[in-house]
């Protein structure tokens, strides 16, 4: 499992994939805004999207829509993780087709769930 | 304070001026009209010596204001550049907290599996021991590895012991910070409270000049939705915000999810 985690914080990156690792997912890598993410998105063969909403110049809502709007990636599982928490924006996330939305601050329980969740629903 | 001058003059004003159009009243009902014309041309007077006044008091206001917050050049002081450099530095400090904090977690989670693991192991072999389930040999090769787990976990406790320490040494950071960001905020009061005595005196040239102002258009800031905001402060009073995980489980559940 191929995992691509988007943040522009570097120590929230770090976060994400120790507790990724702790949940046995191993192959991570990482991205610091959308426009880095899409291209290794498109060229690299990931399994799962992790990223956040608000970064400088792409964000992750628009990556979002870059994602499903590919051909090839539009079955991506994405995950958001943000501290954005309007009710506007998480349904505007879901109309973009998201997989599963987990706000900040976190628990490690709360993205674990989130992810079994996903691949629950994806697998099934 | 200038400020306090201002209000004295203004006030000043005000009352000359009710005075005067009492007496203009007075010139008028005993017809002096000459009178009420000359009263008129003083008020005026009046008025532009006050105006003239006002808006020195202004000026000089302005000025102060801009010397205070260092804002005129000179490269060092400047009060806006200290309040970048002050939350410059909270942005460095919480990440180098975070990264050290993290630093030694790392460092500490193989240490404390080690010890889980070979204990565990461990006491595998001791129920075979207690059972009688062993032999002679596998005993020794047990003592062996007992003592060298004993070697190996005081040696890994100490290091865990100091990696603890060190975490929570890391968290200074919030005395550090907390001090720069309160610096930050009463700066910004000041400048508040610069500003609003600013706008003020500005009133009163406004009043005296009679201009009125149009309520400045303020369009409602246009969103990007695309464009994020950040964490909100204070969700749980907020209606149109997800307070917390379960609100935004509840409001996915909602649309189907």
């Amino acid at each position: 499992m191929k995992i691509l985690v988007v943040d522009d914080f570097s120590t929230m990156r770090r976060i994400i994939k120790n507790l990724l690792r702790d949940l046995g997912f191993t192959n991570t890598q990482e991205a610091d805004d959308g426009s880095t993410a899409l291209p290794m998105l498109q060229s690299g063969d990931f399994d799962f999207l992790v990223t956040d909403w608000n970064m400088p110049g792409m964000t992750g809502i628009e990556l979002l829509k870059h994602v499903r709007e590919d051909d090839r990636l539009k079955d991506l599982p994405v995950l958001m993780v943000t501290a954005e928490a309007k009710r506007d924006q998480i349904v505007a996330a879901a109309q973009a087709g998201v997989n599963g939305y987990v706000v900040k601050p976190f628990t490690a329980a709360v993205l674990k769930e989130k992810i079994e969740k996903i691949f629950e629903r994806v697998d099934g | 304070m200038a400020a306090l001058e201002q209000d004295d003059s203004s006030s000043e004003f005000e009352k000359l001026f009710a005075e005067k159009a009492k007496e203009l009243l007075e010139r008028l009902e005993n017809n002096d009209v000459a009178g009420a014309v000359g009263l008129i041309q003083d008020l005026q007077k009046v008025r532009d010596e006050s105006l003239y006044q006002e808006i020195g008091h202004l000026t000089r206001a302005l000025h102060e204001s801009i010397k205070n917050f260092k804002l005129d050049g000179g490269g060092q002081g400047n009060d806006i550049d200290e309040a970048h450099e002050g939350l410059a530095y909270v942005v460095e400090m919480t990440a180098k907290a975070a990264n050290k904090t993290m630093d030694k977690v790392e460092e500490s989670l193989p240490l404390a599996e080690d010890i889980a693991s070979e204990s565990s192991e461990i006491q595998q072999e001791w129920k075979r021991f207690l059972n009688k389930e062993m032999q002679p040999a596998e005993f020794r090769e047990l003592t062996k590895r007992i003592n060298g787990f004993l070697d190996k976990t005081s040696s890994n406790t100490r290091k865990l012991n100091s990696n603890l320490n060190d975490i929570l040494l890391a968290q200074d950071f919030q005395d550090l910070t907390g001090q720069v960001i309160q610096k930050v905020t009463s700066m910004v009061t000041d400048v508040e409270s610069r500003l609003v005595n600013l706008v003020s005196m500005a009133g009163h040239v406004d009043q005296m000049t009679g201009i009125q102002h149009e309520e400045a258009d303020t369009p409602e800031d246009e969103v990007d939705p695309n464009k994020g905001e950040g964490p909100q402060i204070k969700a749980e009073e907020k209606e149109n915000v997800a307070a917390n995980q379960d609100d935004v489980d509840d409001l996915l559940s909602s649309l189907g999810f």
